[in-house]
């Protein structure tokens, strides 16, 4: 065993030399077509199963619930497969591979949240809906008035999760295989339509189930081989983890200063230990409420218990969703801490800053590197395992908003439920090409824009509207349609209005002085005294950026005079001088080893030069970007509201407005209906019925 | 099973279906606040005790790594108790109920 790593060490040595510089796409162009085979390998198995789903789909709930024939386990397995995105595939193995715990920590939140969908939401959803959450709402609320605002936040929602996805994708395939980014946006657009409009929820489920599939796999396989040298010992493998010197290195470049009095050993520890990544504890919980709460409110989720037969089934569906979720991210543990080890940090976040590199780097590397054709298949596998990922996430949205739109909007609020069966699925399948559409668009109109925080925005609409809304209406007696459109409208209103006012959106004075700063270099800073910490004068200050407010600082040791820090030019030209002379000295050392720490030398000046010059010219361009602005779209110099997750404010905001509008008005039907409502939702007496086949 | 003469107002009285509704309240509740509570320990814990979480207590496995592997075990745990209970008593339940309505013995 400890043969072998230190085999592993070697040619990791190795590997880290012979990469000086990462070409357009993490594939290269000599492997290309095996990521091609893997990738339409996938596409034609998916395409088979949207050609036989397309011959038993012909009813509205044949296109919208798969005629609600889906067994308990195969739904669970796609409701893993609608809801692990590449943000949790790829992101949260990044987020560990550079941050260590605190990328871990931040998985367990995602799985947390279907206890909520397994106890409150799951079956009495399934007794109640037929296809949309605006039917939950229209059961004893007034039907148009809420399906209209159900139907709005259901494509609000699905919209901003859609156009992260969307993004998101198109980069990840532009980094991965280096297709172009509007092609790769368009691909997916396209694929996605024909899964959804001749499939319709039949073959979006199998999709889904074959990409969860995969992606367990995928993962089990990579884990293994991690895990593996190990024995499987938990305690030996994390040993290495802390011992590793790249990840120690990587925990001395996040720490700065303070690592400078740390031994090899703390700092290793220090990767599992918190605060390297998550520095405000009330942003944490602000969001960790968002995706508890929200989870059971995004309509794709819903939608799934649409599917199955009996609430029984969503009852089985959530137990295994919970079982596969919760297993994939305990894997993407050792998937984050693996490719920290064995890729690095370091060059993860130098293909991708974010790290979601860190899993098809690894894959890449337990193949056998980057030369290697094993190496090279398992990053196109993992790669396609990923575009599988896009795909079925992004047909779940698709259809979810296109629900709303026909069936809530059109059928029920336009035609006033009248409309034939035979215009319904019509109307479904215009609407979903109509969505497909505008994803297409928005993916490619959004180009180079910053949606990471679109995915927490969309979860903390669900969580501040759609939950309120189906919550109350579930198991509170006096709710009612005044509470229940003044929840949802103010509810989504709040998170949207919180997020454009937050540190999310891009403020150009920030940027142009930091812009600046990398073109005209730092003055020095004098040396400083201690400071004592400070204790922060209100908690409204943690929130918002008032008058008068002083914020928490922790005591500050006295600091040395920093020297002033060279304009990027500058920098250059130094940089440029000193790798002259290093190579005109090259072939005057004759000893070997020394030969060999010259080159590593001369490879690690080279990297520094190509870092500068990337630095330098994001500089100018964020410099010509936003010449002349100051303030963000809203107007703003700087952040007013301070978290990034606005689901601490707007999430009870949008409980306490369900309650004031219900408690202030009377709906009589709304409480007619209570009776029935709590009677069926508790015994699925009268619930819609599967279709035989 | 459809049948549009049910007398919803009869069934949510019935003392059969009050007592489920009392059941599940009462254990469901008790399961949410529970996870909710277990769950926001977690952050918490990382940002304001993190002398606790740094403790090392198996080789470099430290109380904080081990408390978010503990939060997997929990949730899974909340579905398996919810699960069983579920299957066992309230469907059961459930089907007395619906039993009773479509023999007409609660009108």
């Amino acid at each position: 065993m400890k043969l072998m790593l230190n085999k592993w060490l070697l040619s990791l040595a190795a590997f880290s030399v012979s990469n000086a510089a990462f070409a357009a796409g993490a594939v290269a162009d000599e492997f290309k077509w095996m990521t091609f085979s893997v990738f339409g390998l996938i596409i034609a198995i998916t395409m088979a199963v949207t050609f036989w789903a397309a011959r038993s789909t012909h009813t509205t709930s044949e296109f919208y619930a798969a005629g609600r024939s889906v067994s308990g386990i195969q739904n669970g397995w796609a409701i893993a497969g609608d809801y692990l995105s590449a943000a949790s595939f790829l992101g949260i193995a990044g987020l560990i591979s550079l941050y260590g715990y605190d990328g871990f920590m931040y998985s367990v939140g995602w799985l947390v949240a279907y206890i909520t969908v397994l106890l409150v939401i799951a079956e009495p959803c399934r007794n109640i809906g037929k296809y949309t959450m605006g039917d939950i709402l229209a059961f004893r609320n007034d039907p148009k008035k809420t399906k209209v605002v159900a139907a709005l936040s259901t494509i609000t929602v699905s919209t901003f999760y859609l156009t992260a996805q969307m993004v998101g994708g198109g980069v990840l395939i532009k980094t991965l295989i280096g297709i172009d980014y509007e092609i790769s946006v368009v691909g997916v657009g396209v694929l996605m339509l024909v899964y959804v409009v001749f499939g319709g929820m039949k073959a979006t489920t199998w999709v889904q189930i074959i990409k969860a599939v995969l992606l367990v796999t995928a993962s089990l396989i990579l884990v293994t081989m991690v895990w593996a040298p190990y024995g499987f010992s938990l305690p030996s493998y994390l040993q290495a983890v802390v011992g590793d010197s790249k990840i120690q290195a990587q925990v001395a470049k996040l720490l700065g200063e303070s690592a400078a009095t740390m031994t090899p050993e703390e700092l290793g520890q220090r990767f599992l230990e918190p605060g390297l990544f998550l520095k405000n504890p009330i942003d944490q919980i602000s969001l960790g409420l968002a995706l508890v709460l929200g989870t059971a409110g995004m309509p794709h989720i819903l939608m799934r218990f649409f599917t199955v037969p009996t609430a029984q089934a969503a009852r089985t569906s959530v137990i295994w969703a919970m079982g596969i979720i919760g297993g994939f991210y305990v894997l993407t543990l050792f998937l984050g801490t693996g490719a920290a080890m064995l890729v690095g940090s370091a060059k993860i976040a130098s293909v991708d800053a974010g790290g979601n590199m860190a899993g098809p780097l690894l894959a890449q590397y337990l193949g056998g590197g980057e030369s290697s054709l094993m190496g090279n298949f398992m990053l196109a596998f993992v790669a396609a395992v990923a575009f599988a990922t896009i795909v079925a996430v992004v047909a779940g949205l698709v259809l979810a908003a296109a629900s709303a739109m026909a069936h809530d909007i059109y059928v029920g609020v336009i035609r006033g439920d009248h409309a034939t069966p035979k215009e319904q699925v019509v109307a479904a399948r215009v609407a979903s090409v109509i969505v497909g559409m505008i994803a297409i668009t928005v993916g490619i109109m959004a180009k180079g824009q910053n949606v990471a925080h679109l995915v927490a925005l969309a979860f903390a609409v669900a969580a501040s509207s759609n939950l309120p809304a189906v919550f109350l209406t579930l198991y509170w007696k006096k709710c009612n349609t005044t509470g229940i459109i003044l929840g949802m409208v103010v509810g989504s209103l709040t998170a949207i209005g919180l997020v454009m006012i937050s540190p999310n959106m891009t403020y150009p004075k920030a940027v142009i002085a930091g812009a600046n700063k990398v073109l005209n270099g730092e003055p020095a800073v004098p040396a400083k005294e201690a400071t004592p910490a400070v204790e922060r004068s209100a908690f409204m200050c943690e929130l918002f950026a008032l008058d008068g407010c002083v914020l928490a600082k922790p005591a500050k040791a006295a600091s040395a005079e920093k020297p002033a820090k060279l304009g990027a030019a500058e920098k250059l030209a130094k940089l440029n001088e000193k790798l002259q002379s290093m190579e005109v000295a090259l072939p005057t050392i004759a000893d070997a080893a020394a030969k060999t720490a010259a080159e590593a030398d001369i490879a690690k000046v080279k990297k520094d030069i190509a870092a500068t010059e990337k630095a330098k010219a994001k500089a100018e361009d964020d410099l010509k970007k936003f010449e002349g602005q100051t303030t963000s779209i809203m107007g703003l110099e700087k952040p007013f509201f301070l978290l990034k997750n606005p689901g601490l404010i707007s999430i009870p905001l949008g409980f306490l407005l369900v309650i004031l509008g219900s408690l202030f008005t009377k709906d009589k039907r709304a409480e007619e209906m209570w009776d029935e409502l709590y009677v069926r939702q508790n015994t699925g007496i009268n619930a819609e019925a599967a279709t035989a086949h | 099973m459809s049948n549009p003469n049910i007398n919803w107002a009869a069934i949510d009285t019935h003392p059969k279906f009050q007592a489920l509704h009392r059941k599940k309240t009462f254990f469901l509740w008790g399961l949410m606040v529970f996870s909710i509570i277990y769950y926001f320990m977690l952050p918490i814990g990382a940002a304001y005790f993190q002398d606790l979480f740094k403790i090392k207590v198996w080789g470099v496995i430290n109380v904080g790594l081990l408390f978010a592997l503990s939060e997997f075990v929990v949730a899974w745990t909340i579905a398996f108790i919810y699960s069983k209970k579920a299957n066992a008593e309230f469907d059961a339940m459930t089907q007395d109920i619906i039993n009773d309505v479509n023999s007409g013995s609660i009108k």
